[in-house]
């Protein structure tokens, strides 16, 4: 057993997790605060400085909170739900290469070579804590929530899973690593032109990778039940959808799940599409540890650009209606990912560089 | 019989969806611009700022009871508020001023005098049918307690919030 193998995972375990609930608990706070200033509001700024001790008010109450079950769900699945929906969205946070190195030590829990497979298989495992949510409740709104969002979630993985093959198509390998390398010497994914101005097949590619770029992220907003398609939990129509009866932490977990969902998404797009951890200029970590945690702080730098484009979006679209969900995953955004496949092999083909 | 909704003809642009998203994202990122620029006039910050330079003068905050230049609680516990007062707010007990005392013409002060500020809807009458100019309607707004009975104001809460009054009538003075 290599011990030094275990002990440096394990490290890079507990630190990613330690950032990434950081995050989490200060995305709920961010969300608040930017839906806030784009209603010209002021949101939260009372607990502490500005407010920024309010996640762990909000933390200190959801724990304090009764744990309370109603006496009409099936319990097991009941308490089931609630960490299906969390384990999902953090299990797929180990395969995403979230630095260079440190210390000569991989900036990724498990470089595994079916990489972006492992994402999508784990990431819809998380359709089982909503649907399973839904069910238990044994309550008519939880259970319209359940069966929107299986039915949602199957559209848009189709949607999701097309459109990174693209990327694939040209990288030749699912490893995440791989891509990151891959975009590290021949510029990023959406804009592989950058500093290579003249070459005409690169701008070709952009063409197919600006449209997966797109139809990726939008599948990614299906996926993390964001508005414009949150319509699981659509609380003008279905009370609270899936979470309507569950209170306190249960509820909380429901509620982080969603924000760890979206910085487990962003964290895939930086990944995939706009250069991991790479940023022009900046060397990686093999010149020293100081750049090493550069590296990782370009990384959740992009993140949480995308977490703020996910808010933003969240706070200015209307939520769709459901016949239009269905009608944009299957009629538009299926077509549009199964063309540019056939595109991106067609300019790969035939206009090598 | 069913009615047909003529559905307007979109153009292309319309169709497309996209430019009215992006329209809509320039739209909410002006706004939060503006926020973060501190150009836009957000709702009064209200503990640390108040409108009470702002109040009018005819403004009918909590009631209260006022002192008249000598110190004399004005009150001669006629007790017309408590008997105009619509929500029964108020309540009096009567005292007997002694006939020695400099004020015996004035035969009664309040013993008591309960404002239930629970009950109290501002209205103002008491101040209208106050003989004596003695109960006044003060600019107070934010009266707060943690018990009902904290919110019952005693006769000594509304003579600290009501102050002393000068140069009103006093009926009952010897010189009139």
């Amino acid at each position: 057993m290599d011990y030094y193998f275990l002990f440096t995972s394990l490290a890079k375990i507990v630190a990613l997790l330690a950032v990434v609930l950081g995050i989490m608990n200060y995305a709920v706070y961010a969300e608040r605060r930017i839906s806030a200033l784009i209603q010209d509001r002021l949101g939260p700024n009372r607990v502490g400085p500005a407010g920024l001790f309010q996640p762990i008010a909000d933390a200190a109450k959801f724990l304090l909170k009764e744990d309370f079950t109603p006496r009409h769900v099936n319990t097991f699945y009941y308490w089931l739900a609630p960490c299906l929906a969390m384990i999902p969205a953090i299990t797929t946070l180990a395969v995403v290469p979230f630095g260079s190195t440190l210390f000569g030590v991989p900036m990724v829990i498990a470089d595994i070579n079916v990489g972006v497979l492992f994402v999508f298989a784990i990431a819809s495992l998380g359709v089982y804590g909503i649907v399973i949510a839904g069910w238990s409740s044994n309550s008519k709104y939880p259970f319209l929530g359940g069966v929107r969002s299986s039915s949602q979630m199957i559209s848009y993985e189709l949607s999701l899973g097309l459109a990174v093959i693209p990327v694939f198509l040209l990288v030749g390998q699912l490893r995440l690593t791989e891509v990151v390398r891959y975009q590290i010497e021949h510029g990023w994914m959406i804009a592989p032109f950058i500093g290579d101005w003249a070459n005409l097949h690169k701008w070709l590619l952009a063409i197919p990778m600006l449209i997966s770029f797109v139809v990726f992220m939008i599948a990614i907003f299906a996926e993390t039940n964001r508005l414009p398609f949150d319509l699981p939990e659509a609380e003008t129509e279905l009370v609270g959808g899936y979470h309507t009866e569950y209170g306190s932490m249960k509820f909380g977990l429901f509620f982080l799940g969603e924000y760890i969902a979206m910085i487990t998404g962003s964290a895939i797009i930086v990944t995939l599409f706009l250069g991991g951890w790479h940023f022009p200029g900046i060397p990686d970590g093999s010149h020293g540890w100081g750049w090493g945690l550069v590296n990782i702080f370009v990384f959740f730098s992009k993140v949480a650009a995308l977490i703020f484009i996910f808010m933003w979006v969240r706070w200015t679209l209307p939520r769709f209606r459901y016949d239009q969900l269905m009608r944009l995953g299957w009629v538009f955004f299926f077509e549009i990912a199964l063309v540019n496949i056939f595109l991106a092999a067609i300019i790969l083909a035939y206009f090598p560089q | 019989m069913a009615i047909t909704v003529a559905r307007p003809n979109l153009t292309f642009r319309e169709r497309l969806y996209l430019p009215a998203i992006l329209s809509g994202l320039a739209i909410t990122m002006k706004h939060f611009k503006n926020m973060l620029l501190g150009r836009t006039k957000v709702t009064m910050q209200y503990p640390e700022e108040k409108w009470d330079s702002h109040l009018p003068e005819h403004y009918r905050g909590a009631p209260a009871l006022v002192r008249d230049e000598t110190g004399r609680v004005r009150c001669v516990a006629c007790q017309l508020c408590e008997f105009i007062c619509p929500p029964r707010a108020i309540k009096i007990v009567p005292g007997e001023i002694p006939a020695a005392d400099r004020f015996a013409k004035v035969e009664k002060f309040p013993n008591e005098f309960d404002i239930d500020m629970i009950r109290c809807i501002y209205c103002g009458l008491c101040e209208e049918v106050c003989p004596e100019q003695a109960i006044y309607l003060r600019k107070d707004y934010a009266i707060t307690g943690f018990t009902r009975a904290d919110m019952v104001h005693n006769k000594e809460k509304l003579l600290e919030i009501g102050g002393v009054m000068h140069g009103v009538v006093l009926k009952w003075n010897e010189k009139k």
